[in-house]
């Protein structure tokens, strides 16, 4: 589903972000990615993406090259990609439920339809009595459900989340790993990145740890 | 078909509401782009109005010949049969001194002054109706009569009319310059609206770009905002133009009706107004396309 090789990043002024990082993600894989902070980690989600590109290696998802996309076939790499945002970027200037539905938006679907799905999404992440709220009035944890709802909206095959319980304390955390397994029960890959330990003890599944952009054997 | 048009309509309602959101710079926007568009179009609305009238004048050329006073009966009446049966003449109409004189009376009101007079000023006259009606074979003719002995003077009344339509497409011209210069204006205005919008708006095409929006997806609003205020603009235009004309004529056909002439500016026509309406939502739209080409590439995820 997602393989690096040989993949560096080195950013302008000389300072290396990856070396050398090669992997595999099989289809329906749930993956941790750890590392301390500074170790990569935002950085290896962003190139998957195509937000970033790597500076030598190639990078295919779901069998297509991304290191080398093309701007015009960019969009709808995206689409299939569900992104959890370390900053949330969320929109502030609408209520939840315009924010989820956003995606569907972008990529055209009838709006009854959306409507349909995005109350299914805010559902899952518990948030649906508050679609009229504005994301201000939501608290830490309700944002961070909110942009896990409007990752999964489109039903992408591959969800990618960058520190989703960063800042959140114990029990949103584990409200939030909880939701995410369900994902993985339904067949979607999972790369999440974090650096949380007692997430990290609770969860039994395949570990990818980077330390000063290199991964760990 | 279906989804594409509810997008779009979609996309409409939402740039509506973009309008109504900020009432105030949306109204001087559209004002500003309605006063300049209103500048040339109503001076070409107004110089097209004097050019039919010239039209008019010149549809109907006409030679006058003024004999010379000396000229005795016989004299007259052969010059009258040489005329009709010159090759370029097509009707001849004679008016005599006197009637002439009664005519003057008549119209201009100076009957006091005329009958005052120990006798008539005025010569015989003739008046020419030529057979063709282009400038050259007129000048042509008259250049001819003008050679004829007992003849005093001969006017091709039809010059000032040249005269006036010269200067016409002159004000034509300086109208046309007037309107490419504030398309210019109309231009920069959209492009720099445009600007600020992208600019307050960073974050969401910033997301939007991230969730798979394509570049036509993030375009669309702000074109239709552009093509939006541009028609806006134009409606403004139109409503400014068409106001004036209106009292114009109000005050033109006091004027007017004091010299018993009955002419009028003419309102735009159907052709004109839409030419208009076309044209600026055209601008606005150009104004929002090329902001976008020039900061939207700028924006990008990071």
């Amino acid at each position: 589903m997602i393989q690096f090789s040989q993949i560096y990043k080195r950013y302008p002024g000389g300072y290396e972000a990856l070396k050398n990082v090669s992997f595999e993600i099989a289809e329906g894989e749930m993956i941790f990615l750890t590392g301390h902070s500074g170790a990569g980690k935002s950085t290896l989600l962003k190139l998957i993406a195509a937000i970033e590109r790597p500076s030598s290696g190639s990078i295919v998802v779901k069998g297509q090259n991304v290191s080398s996309i093309k701007g015009g076939a960019l969009p709808y790499l995206r689409r299939n990609l569900g992104l959890i945002f370390q900053d949330h970027k969320i929109l502030f200037d609408r209520s939840v439920f315009d924010n989820v539905i956003l995606p569907l938006q972008i990529c055209g679907f009838d709006y009854r339809e959306s409507a349909k799905r995005v109350r299914a999404a805010l559902d899952k992440v518990g948030l649906l009595k508050r679609e009229k709220t504005s994301p201000i009035a939501l608290s830490g944890g309700e944002q961070q459900r909110l942009c896990i709802a409007r990752a999964i909206v489109n039903r992408p095959s591959i969800l990618l989340a960058d520190e989703p319980t960063g800042n959140l304390d114990v029990d949103y955390a584990s409200d939030i790993m909880s939701i995410f397994k369900s994902f993985h029960q339904v067949g979607v890959t999972l790369l999440i990145s974090s650096h949380d330990e007692n997430v990290l003890r609770q969860f039994k599944g395949r570990v990818l740890a980077l330390k000063n952009g290199e991964l760990c054997p | 078909m279906k989804n594409w048009l509810i997008t779009h309509v979609h996309v409409l309602l939402f740039t509506l509401r973009r309008f109504l959101f900020t009432p105030l710079s949306s109204l001087l926007n559209i004002l500003v782009i309605g006063i300049a568009l209103s500048l040339p179009a109503g001076m070409y609305l107004m110089l097209k109005s004097v050019q039919s009238l010239a039209e008019q004048a010149v549809g109907t050329p006409q030679i006058s010949i003024f004999l010379s006073m000396d000229a005795s009966t016989d004299e007259v009446a052969h010059i009258g049969k040489q005329l009709k049966q010159h090759a370029g003449v097509n009707q001849v109409k004679f008016v005599p001194r006197d009637q002439a004189l009664e005519q003057l009376k008549q119209t201009t009101g100076l009957a006091d002054v005329i009958g005052g007079m120990a006798h008539n000023p005025l010569p015989d006259a003739y008046i020419v109706y030529p057979k063709k009606s282009d400038a050259q074979a007129l000048e042509a003719l008259r250049d001819e009569l003008q050679k004829w002995p007992k003849l005093e003077h001969v006017q091709l009344d039809s010059a000032w009319a040249h005269k006036l339509e010269a200067m016409l497409k002159f004000g034509l011209l300086a109208a046309l310059i007037l309107a490419v210069l504030l398309s210019f204006a109309l231009v920069a205005v959209t492009f720099n609206t445009i600007r600020l919008q992208i600019l307050t708006q960073r974050e969401e095409i910033e997301v939007s770009r991230l969730i798979g929006a394509t570049n036509t997806f993030i375009r669309r609003p702000f074109l239709y905002f552009g093509l939006l205020q541009g028609l806006l603009g134009g409606i403004a235009a139109w409503l400014i133009i068409t106001l004036s004309l209106y009292l114009l004529n109000n005050s033109l056909s006091e004027l007017t009706h004091l010299y018993a002439s009955s002419f009028t500016l003419h309102l735009p026509s159907v052709g004109d107004s839409s030419t208009l309406l076309l044209l600026s939502a055209y601008l606005g739209w150009l104004g929002a396309w090329l902001s976008v080409a020039q900061h939207l590439w700028k924006i990008e995820p990071r």
